[in-house]
């Protein structure tokens, strides 16, 4: 495997970092980027823990190897406050108790705000299924879905 | 790597056989990290315009092969020709993985519960396959030989998929059972198409099914008890006898050979019924 130098832009910042052929997005972002918000729960793309924005669209950084990301605009979670102010989804999520041990929460907010992208007003089947590819074996889910319908509105209401 | 052209493609992968060419690697990571597979290099085909492109020359669709499978359900036209293909291959994983996975890849990792398969074959698809030799067409049936084998020889990939344009009265459907409502692996597939004449009566069938044995299976059986009847309950109760016979499935965790067998039956009678709900609508 060779190194491959890597350009991209992160969270709107231009990163560039060096990286082994078979290394994955996952761990150049968290190990040679430093941003740990994205976690590694299966590796495999099951679990969706590791969910980032690459490109405008929605995908598992584990499942992609860092030299893909050349030339790309990647958003993480840690993309989504406004320095201190946290994201609509973030603070639905806190005022939901969306979360208990926090794992899958930055997979989440990044799938929930794709969705959110495309579709400011979803439907709880279609929060439902979007958020398919994110588990969480804390929650049961419901208080997650609520949260999203809530950040939902009040992105609307403050369009 | 990340080639620019088929031909850096072909020939890298012909001089280095322990390489590994990927699309969306959902497939090719989890067999990296579970140790089926340490390829030696790894050939990114993203790059690659033809095989990031789909086009419609009239008569038929051509996908390249690493086109991601939300751009293909995403696009109205592909989507209102081919509903049933385009549903397969929206039921590859979850939105993440939609935005990775590929006919090209569905096809190549060779499972025989791949989504996209029965119902490309029931469309069928042809696989455009390149390699140091040059270019052939090959039936996407033929290309799966077995449980993660294809007919590739080294240093070939597969380029696009080609789907001729559907005649009138024709419609298709793909059904899968899983025992949850997204995110697993088919226990049992089943793509359908039919074309229906003026009178009723099918003029044209083709009946594909995954999961139930060691590759895809076309139902010949079942096909030709749809061919000259109409689509009545004496003919789908023939349609599901024959899908069951043609099952070898196995036992796994997903499901017993006994209710792999029954469910492909059923599956097979309703794919057919919503496909000829297409051919007339």
């Amino acid at each position: 495997m060779t190194r491959t130098h890597v350009n991209c832009t992160i969270n709107g910042d231009e990163v560039d970092f060096l990286s082994e052929d078979g290394t994955t997005l996952l761990n150049a972002l968290r190990d040679d980027v430093g941003l740990m918000g994205a976690k590694e729960g299966c590796g495999t793309g099951d679990c969706g823990a590791c969910s980032i924005i690459m490109d405008e669209r929605l995908t598992c950084s584990c499942l992609i190897f860092a030299p893909e990301a050349e030339g790309s605009t990647i958003v993480t979670v840690e993309g989504l406050a406004d320095n201190s102010e946290l994201h609509p989804l973030q603070q639905a999520f806190l005022e939901n108790a969306a979360l208990q041990c926090g794992i899958c929460t930055p997979g989440f907010l990044v799938a929930a705000k794709a969705l959110l992208d495309r579709n400011p007003d979803p439907t709880e089947t279609e929060i439902r299924y979007a958020l398919a590819g994110n588990l969480c074996r804390c929650t049961g889910y419901d208080k997650i879905i609520r949260a999203v319908q809530d950040a939902a509105e009040e992105l609307r209401v403050n369009a | 790597m990340s080639p620019s052209s088929v031909e850096e493609a072909t020939s890298a992968l012909a001089a280095n056989p322990d390489a590994r060419v990927f699309a969306g690697a959902t497939d090719v990571v989890p067999q990296m990290r579970s140790g089926r597979i340490d390829p030696a290099e790894l050939i990114d085909l993203k790059g690659i315009e033809e095989l990031s492109s789909v086009s419609d020359d009239g008569s038929k669709w051509t996908i390249g092969a690493a086109v991601a499978t939300s751009r293909l359900t995403e696009d109205e036209a592909f989507s209102g020709e081919f509903p049933g293909l385009s549903e397969a291959a929206g039921l590859i994983g979850s939105d993440q993985i939609q935005n990775r996975s590929s006919l090209g890849g569905n096809l190549c990792n060779a499972s025989p519960a791949a989504d996209s398969v029965p119902a490309m074959i029931v469309n069928g698809a042809r696989a455009v396959i390149a390699g140091p030799g040059g270019r052939r067409t090959v039936d996407v049936a033929d290309v799966p030989t077995g449980p993660g084998q294809t007919c590739l020889q080294e240093g070939e990939i597969v380029v696009a998929i080609e789907v001729d344009h559907k005649p009138a009265n024709t419609g298709e459907a793909y059904y899968r059972l899983i025992p949850r409502t997204e995110m697993d692996i088919a226990v049992v597939g089943a793509g359908a198409r039919v074309t229906v004449g003026d009178d009723g009566t099918v003029t044209e069938a083709s009946i594909a099914l995954g999961a139930v044995a060691p590759t895809v299976v076309r139902v010949p059986d079942a096909e030709a008890a749809l061919v000259g009847n109409r689509i009545d309950d004496d003919t789908l109760a023939a349609v599901a006898a024959a899908a069951s016979a043609a099952c070898s499935p196995i036992d796994d965790m997903r499901g017993t050979v006994a209710y792999r067998t029954q469910v492909a039956g059923v599956l097979a009678k309703r794919a057919v019924q919503t496909a000829a709900e297409r051919a007339s609508s």
